[in-house]
This record gives structure tokens, C-alpha cells and sequence, in this order.
């Protein structure tokens, strides 16, 4: 599903170039639930941020469904981004004055699906994880647990190939990491590809594949052997 | 539709933004509305003013001499008569209609058992295009009844109710200090009421039964085409001519009176004119006001909206479409707002506009096309306002956007 092939990524600032990828390759393969860790600085960020499409890169080769990404123009890029990927944030990222639903239903906006047919898909998905009730409150007015869990019905309703999560449990508090992990668990099961970028130890436990990064290499690609 | 409906959604989620926004905009429609419709109302007054008389006629008219001239004192009564009218009419080309004036004041006048006192104009048939007189009914005095010393009368409107008492005087019998006029028209005057309170008989009846002799008030005559240099050089021409007849120094201004209203209507366009540019440039700097408003706030919303244009990016929103979404917001207020400041100004004109009474004002409205196209540039305005900030937005990064504080 996902193929990098020894890929640089350098930021400038003035004169001088700081280094942030030296050289990843890597691959993932359909139906994977991989986390990547690794301390703030060794590069887990920019990964996630090439793989989304979000940045781009210096050098090598990234693969995306056997679909070449690079130098992609802002209105492909978009295009991919809502086809292929769907992004889980820290932060959530909800638009704070759209309700649950309606939250949910944006990307099939951004697909020309009439506004009918995506209330409905998007009631299906808040139901999905668990939210259906909430369908008309504002982000103001939940948890943040529920806040990712909507996050997260937005980012699948498009029924992507990757689901790209970046510190989703980053805000949450343990019980309520368990229980965003969890719904990442049931998607995964349903055969969704999960890429999830945390430094939380028991988040990645909860993975089957943990990948280390260290000064923008890989350290360590383990799978975890028994899942709890 | 789509489009409009998250646009609509989006505005009604950010009343307050969008209603300054609007503000904006509206104030700037209606204050050019009530600026240009009130500079009409201006013009529209002062140009009434000046319908009484035929715009484009020289008055002429004497008085005692100021001046000593050629051994003779000051203080001497120049006369006009017949024969200046003769030379008027005969030695300038130019001079198109030409009347003499001799005025009677205050002359009992009866109609049947009615009777009250009024003013008598002698004049000639060519009166009829000097003072803007215009026929209801009948006909004015004509040169046959010159030629023939009828004794006929032209009555004003205002007396038919005053003195006739509504009754139709046409091919009845006036009595002006005791001679008979048969009445053979009635007219009305723009000018005001005033001038419809005039009975017009031809200039010879009026001087020979009213002991005038071959005596006259006033001379005037229209000025065909002439332009205005034409018309004051004409007028010239008459002091100079009548100066040296008469024997008076031509720069005493007291001896003869020149009324040029050529000359005056100039004055007065020209003063309307600046007004009326003045009112523009006002009208101008509003609209710019607003337009720095609309986009002033564009960029703050665009500030404002970082995160969610990010957002909208991470999740398949293309450049194209946050543009587009910027950019019908921008226009979509203008033109609602634009749109609403107009009718207001309209509003204002109709109701509070129309309710003042003043010689110098009169019947304020702004040109429905101008307004439409105000308002249509403003919209263009509003959406170039929108368009600088919403490619900003568009070319926004969503990692940038999206990164956490």
C-alpha cells in the first residue's frame, strides 16, 4: 500500500539546512496497523506530513497504491489527499462552528455528494463510532474523546486507503486513549490500513507493527508479537 | 447551490462578522444614495427657479441716471417708448422674440358682480415666449389685435376660481377701470402663483386707455441659439446703442438695467455643477471607505479562518474552492448589504426627501441606473476585496495551518 524508497527531506532556514529525513525506505502493507514513534525532532512528523501528502520531499521515491507521489500540483494533491487518506489530529481539528454531523460530512462536500446523501452517510459513521446522539452538537459541547471520535468518523467517511493519525491520544487522558484506540482497533479490523505517529509506549503496544525513528532514520521495525 | 448553501451556513454561524461587514457597505450605498439625490434635489430647485422666464432672454428696463454726462446733470429720468422697441426689433438679428412691457398696478378689474384689484400687462404677441406662458385654453394676444386696437384679454389661471368663480370667462367681457376686454384666453405658469395672477392685454390698448402715451416699462427679447458670450455681447451692444440715443453715460449702471438670464442660469449651473462634482467625489470616498471595509475584513476573516482553510485542505478541499468560497462570501455580503443600503437611501429620498418644501429644493431622486451601477461596482470592488485575501488562503499550506500551538 504504502511505498517509500529512501527518502531525504531537509528544511532550510537561512543559511543553514537542517536535515530531517536521511534516507527512509519502507513499506506497509493493506490492512496494517503500524505506529511509529519516536522522540520529537527524529522525524516522525515530517514522515506522516510526506505520507499525507501535506509535504513534499528532496529525494527518493514515495509510492502511494502504486501511484507515484511527488510534485504534485495543490488541486491533485487535494484530490488525492480526499480520495486516498483520511487525517486524525491531535488537536482534533473540528470546525468549532459546524456541528458533529455536519463535521463529518465535509469531505463529501469537497466530493460533490449531495447534501442529502451525505447527512446520511455521515449519521452512519457518527453511529460507527459510537456518537450517534451527539449528532448536532457543536465540538464546544463534547468530550474531547468524543471531539477525536468525531475526527475520526470525518476522516473515514470517505472510505480512504490510509488512515493517518498524528499523536491522536496526544489531549486525551488514558482511559479515553483506550477507547479512541479501540475504535482505531474495530476500523483496522474492517481492513483499513492505520498509520498512527505517537511517543506514548502503551499506545504503540497496542499496534502490530511499531517502527522507531531515530535523527531521521529508522532504528528499530518490530512487530508486536501478541496482541492484548 | 451547494456552494451557497455552505456559504450561507458559514455567514449565519459568524453573525457578527458578517453584519459589520455588511454595515460597511450599506452605509457607503446609502450615503452616496442620499448624496447624489440630494445634489438632483438641488438642481431640480434651483433650475425651477428658473422656469418663469425663458432662459436664454435679455430684460431691459430704465431708471434716473447716477452719473452727470455730457454737461447734464445726474438724477435725469430716461424714458423707454415705441420707437426703442422699433430699434430693437428691427437692428438686431440676433433679438428673436421681442416684446415691450407696459405694466398697470393694481386696477379694479370686474367680471359680471365680481370685482377685485390686479395687475394689467400691456404687451405684444411675442410676450408669450419670454415669460413661459402657456395657453389652457384660447389663444394669446396676437398682431392682429395690435393692428386693430381690439381690446381683448388674457386672464391667469389663479383668478378663474378667484374672480370668475370657476365660471368659464372665455368670449365674456372684463371690465379694467371701466373699459371693456373681451377675455379670449386663459394660460398658466410654471414660474409660481404669483404669475398667474396677471391679465395680459395687447401693449397699444393698454397705452392709449391708460394714458401711457407711447411709453414702456421694460423691453425684453429671447436670444435664439446664442451661447452665452454671444448673449452678453448683445446686451453690451443694447447699452451702448441706447446710451448714446438716450445720452447717458453707458457705464451708469442706474440709468439702464440689463437682466442677462442666459447669464444667471450660467451662474447657477456652474455653482450646481461644483456641487454636483463635490457630491460625487464625497460619493466616491464613501464607496472607497466601504471597499477598504469589505477587504479590510476579508483579511481578518481569512485570519481568522486559518485553521479551518487548513483543515478543509487536509481534507480534499482544492485551491480552487476555498477561492470560490471566499470570494462569493465577499459578494454575496456586497451585494446584499449594497443592496439594502440602497433601498434605505431610496426610502429616505421618497418619504423625508419629498416632504421638504424649499425654493432651492425640489423632488430629490438618485438616477435608478446610477444606483444600480454604484452598487454593481461596488460588488466588483468587493469581490477584487475578496479576491487578494482568498488567493492568501488558498495558497495557505495545510501543515502550517494545522500546526498545533
Amino acid at each position: 500500500m504504502i511505498h517509500l524508497n529512501n527518502i531525504h527531506k531537509s528544511y532550510t532556514t537561512g543559511q543553514s539546512t537542517l536535515p530531517v529525513l536521511k534516507g527512509v525506505s519502507l513499506s506497509i502493507q493493506e490492512g496494517e496497523f503500524v505506529s511509529i514513534m519516536g522522540s520529537s525532532g527524529s522525524g516522525k512528523s515530517t514522515l506522516l506530513n510526506i505520507i499525507g501528502m501535506l509535504d513534499d520531499y528532496d529525494q527518493g521515491e514515495y509510492k502511494l497504491d502504486d501511484i507515484l507521489i511527488k510534485n504534485l500540483t495543490e488541486k491533485k494533491a487535494a484530490s488525492y489527499r480526499n480520495k486516498f487518506l483520511g487525517f486524525v489530529f491531535q488537536s482534533f481539528n473540528l470546525i468549532n462552528y459546524k456541528t458533529a454531523l455536519e463535521n463529518v460530512a465535509l469531505p463529501l462536500y469537497y466530493q460533490k455528494v449531495s447534501r442529502r446523501k451525505r447527512m446520511d452517510q455521515a449519521m452512519e459513521y457518527l453511529e460507527k463510532v459510537g456518537l450517534g446522539p451527539w449528532a448536532e452538537h457543536l465540538p464546544s459541547e463534547m468530550s474531547g474523546g468524543q471531539k477525536q471520535r468525531v475526527a475520526i468518523a470525518r476522516a473515514i467517511i470517505t472510505q480512504p486507503k490510509v488512515l493517518l493519525a498524528d499523536e491522536p491520544t496526544g489531549a486525551l487522558d488514558s482511559a479515553t486513549s483506550h477507547d479512541v484506540m479501540d475504535v482505531f482497533k474495530q476500523i483496522n479490523g474492517e481492513g483499513m490500513t492505520i498509520v498512527v505517529v505517537t511517543h506514548e509506549n502503551d499506545i504503540a503496544e497496542m499496534t502490530d507493527r511499531i517502527i522507531h525513528f531515530k535523527d531521521g532514520v529508522i532504528e528499530n521495525d518490530r512487530k508486536v508479537a501478541v496482541r492484548v | 447551490m451547494e456552494l451557497i448553501q455552505e456559504i450561507f451556513a458559514t455567514m449565519s454561524k459568524n453573525k457578527l462578522r458578517t453584519a459589520l461587514t455588511g454595515l460597511s457597505v450599506a452605509w457607503g450605498i446609502f450615503m452616496l444614495v442620499i448624496l447624489l439625490g440630494s445634489a438632483n434635489g438641488l438642481l431640480n430647485g434651483v433650475t425651477s427657479e428658473f422656469r418663469d422666464d425663458a432662459i436664454n432672454s435679455i430684460w431691459v428696463w430704465t431708471d434716473v441716471t447716477s452719473m452727470p454726462y455730457k454737461g447734464m446733470n445726474a438724477g435725469r429720468k430716461i424714458e423707454l417708448t415705441n420707437q426703442d422697441y422699433d430699434l430693437v426689433a428691427s437692428t438686431y438679428t440676433n433679438a428673436d422674440k421681442v416684446t415691450a412691457r407696459f405694466g398697470l398696478w393694481n386696477k379694479p378689474v370686474t367680471f359680471k358682480k365680481e370685482y377685485g384689484n390686479y395687475n394689467v400687462r400691456g404687451v405684444h404677441p411675442e410676450h408669450v415666449y419670454l415669460e413661459n406662458t402657456m395657453m389652457i385654453q384660447g389663444r394669446f394676444i396676437n398682431q392682429t389685435d395690435i393692428l386693430e386696437d381690439r381690446k381683448v384679454a388674457v386672464i391667469g389661471n389663479a383668478l378663474i376660481s378667484e374672480l370668475c368663480k370657476n365660471e368659464n370667462p372665455i368670449n365674456q367681457y372684463v371690465k379694467i377701470q371701466g373699459v371693456n376686454f373681451k377675455v379670449v384666453g386663459i394660460y398658466k405658469d410654471d414660474g409660481n402663483e404669483r404669475e398667474e395672477r396677471y391679465f395680459y392685454i395687447p401693449i397699444n390698448a393698454a397705452q392709449t386707455i391708460f394714458g401711457g402715451a407711447d411709453r414702456v416699462n421694460q423691453i425684453a427679447f429671447t436670444t435664439g441659439d446664442l451661447t452665452l458670450e454671444q448673449s452678453q455681447q448683445l446686451a453690451n451692444q443694447v447699452v451702448q446703442d441706447f446710451a448714446r440715443r438716450k445720452t447717458f453715460n453707458p457705464e451708469d449702471k442706474r440709468a439702464i438695467n440689463v437682466r442677462n438670464v442666459l447669464e444667471n442660469f450660467q451662474e447657477v449651473v456652474n455653482i450646481i455643477k461644483g456641487i454636483s462634482i463635490f457630491t460625487w467625489f464625497i460619493g466616491f470616498m464613501t464607496i472607497i471607505a466601504g471597499i477598504v471595509g469589505v477587504s479590510n475584513i476579508m483579511f481578518i476573516v481569512v485570519k481568522e479562518r486559518t485553521k479551518e482553510i487548513g483543515i478543509r485542505k487536509a481534507i480534499g478541499a482544492t485551491p480552487g474552492s476555498i477561492i470560490r468560497m471566499i470570494l462569493i462570501e465577499a459578494v454575496f455580503i456586497t451585494s446584499l448589504f449594497g443592496y439594502m443600503g440602497l433601498l434605505g437611501g431610496i426610502f429616505l429620498l421618497e418619504t423625508v426627501g419629498n416632504q421638504i418644501q424649499s425654493d432651492f429644493f425640489a423632488n430629490p431622486h438618485v438616477d435608478l441606473r446610477i444606483a444600480l451601477q454604484t452598487t454593481a461596482f461596488l460588488i466588483f470592488a468587493g469581490a477584487l476585496a475578496g479576491y487578494i485575501p482568498a488567493r492568501k488562503a488558498a495558497q495557505i499550506r495545510p501543515i502550517e495551518a494545522l500546526r498545533d500551538e
